[in-house]
């Protein structure tokens, strides 16, 4: 498999949020700004880039019945890794995310990933599908915090765009993230297949 | 390399290795960010003091029903007042902890929010909506009637949209305020 297939699978052509549709739940949860959804985004990137290359330097260790809770405890140990170092050096951050960081560990991205590509292929190809998926997922949650975070707030990365409102506050609740989340997604669909 | 068959024995000894390796790492990890970790609470906590009290010298700490009280002094040794971090558990997303410090006579100094799973737009503009500036300040009042927004018969404005932070909010200056009324009487 070429480098530039899996570079623009987890970019575009299989988006891990608006073509697997996988790992909703963080989506949903941490998009309420552009930078909350750009963090999470890239605390995911790291975890599914090293627990990539992890499960793919161990794929033939690991017997097959199993692979589910070995992937599981490698995954779990990047993401508490990540929310030790956040606690520690980042902690306006950790404030905001904290709560969703160990979410991280049963992220369907993650754990599809690990199954469907990292047991499978070597570890350059891993590394890679495991950067840019988590790219693409990352790319994906800024998007959508950044059209919430401006219809909800009218603010634009923490800088208020649109004076004197206070936004239409249902795009920060859970069910503007839905509306959002929906016809994002359908937008992006109609432009893939133009 | 061909793949390890799925034999107890393989599963066994391949789980273990993974796990041991596993907890090897995140104990080093964990001994590593143990001491930055504690350094930024304590750091997080003393700015929360400072943001609540009149100008102070030196801390004093004292602990009334589990309570730890923060006595400000100035130069002299003379208490300019107290701040007592207090949660009340009614938020609307969780627990609401708030750092309420008073001056010497029990009037509300500042506060500050340090715990907060509110909603984002709604109930988190707690963060500013009680302050001097804030269309519900409570700077300066005195909870010796306890505090409660106006649709409960009180006197505070409550966050638009937001009477169950606004409440829990006034809950937890109330606690603090009971707390701070039993300590620091010498």
């Amino acid at each position: 498999m070429k480098a530039k297939d899996i570079i623009m699978n987890g970019l575009i052509k299989e988006n891990p949020t608006w073509v697997l549709i996988l790992g909703m739940c963080p989506t949903l949860a941490t998009t309420t700004s552009a930078v909350n959804g750009l963090c999470m985004g890239l605390a995911t990137a790291f975890v599914l880039m090293m627990s990539n290359i992890v499960i793919s330097l161990l794929k033939s260790l690991i017997p097959d019945k199993v692979r589910i809770p070995a992937f599981i405890v490698v995954i779990a140990t990047f993401v508490t890794v990540v929310q030790l170092v956040m606690q520690a050096y980042i902690p306006d951050l950790y404030a905001s995310l904290g709560l969703f960081i160990p979410l991280i560990v049963v992220n369907c991205v993650v754990l599809g990933r690990a199954e469907a590509f990292a047991s499978k292929n070597n570890v350059m190809n891993s590394l890679l599908d495991g950067l840019f998926m988590g790219l693409g997922f990352t790319w994906a949650l800024t998007l959508i915090g950044f059209v919430r975070e401006l219809l909800g707030t009218g603010c634009i990365f923490g800088h208020s765009v649109i004076g004197g409102s206070d936004g239409m506050l249902l795009f920060i609740l859970p069910p503007g993230g839905f509306i959002c989340l929906g016809l994002l997604m359908a937008l992006i669909a109609r432009m893939r297949k133009a | 390399m061909k793949k390890a068959p799925s034999t107890l024995i393989n599963m066994l000894l391949s789980l273990t290795l993974i796990a041991v390796v596993a907890g090897g790492v995140l104990g080093f990890v964990s001994g590593m960010t143990k001491e930055p970790i504690a350094q930024v609470e304590k750091q997080q906590k003393e700015d929360a003091i400072k943001a609540v009290l009149p100008a102070f010298e030196t801390l004093k700490t004292e602990t009334v029903d589990e309570t730890e009280i923060n006595i400000g002094l100035d130069k002299d040794g003379n208490p300019v007042g107290m701040a007592i971090e207090s949660v009340s558990k009614k938020g609307f997303g969780g627990d609401l902890g708030v750092m309420v410090g008073f001056d010497n006579d029990g009037n509300i100094s500042g506060y500050k929010i340090v715990k907060t799973s509110e909603t984002p737009g709604l109930g988190a503009k707690a963060g500013d909506w009680f302050q001097k500036d804030g269309k519900g300040c409570v700077i300066g009042k005195n909870p010796s009637t306890p505090l409660s927004v106006k649709k409960d018969g009180g006197d505070i404005d409550a966050i638009s949209g937001s009477t169950i932070t606004s409440r829990a909010f006034c809950e937890a200056i109330n606690n603090a305020y009971a707390v701070s009324q039993k300590g620091g009487n010498e």
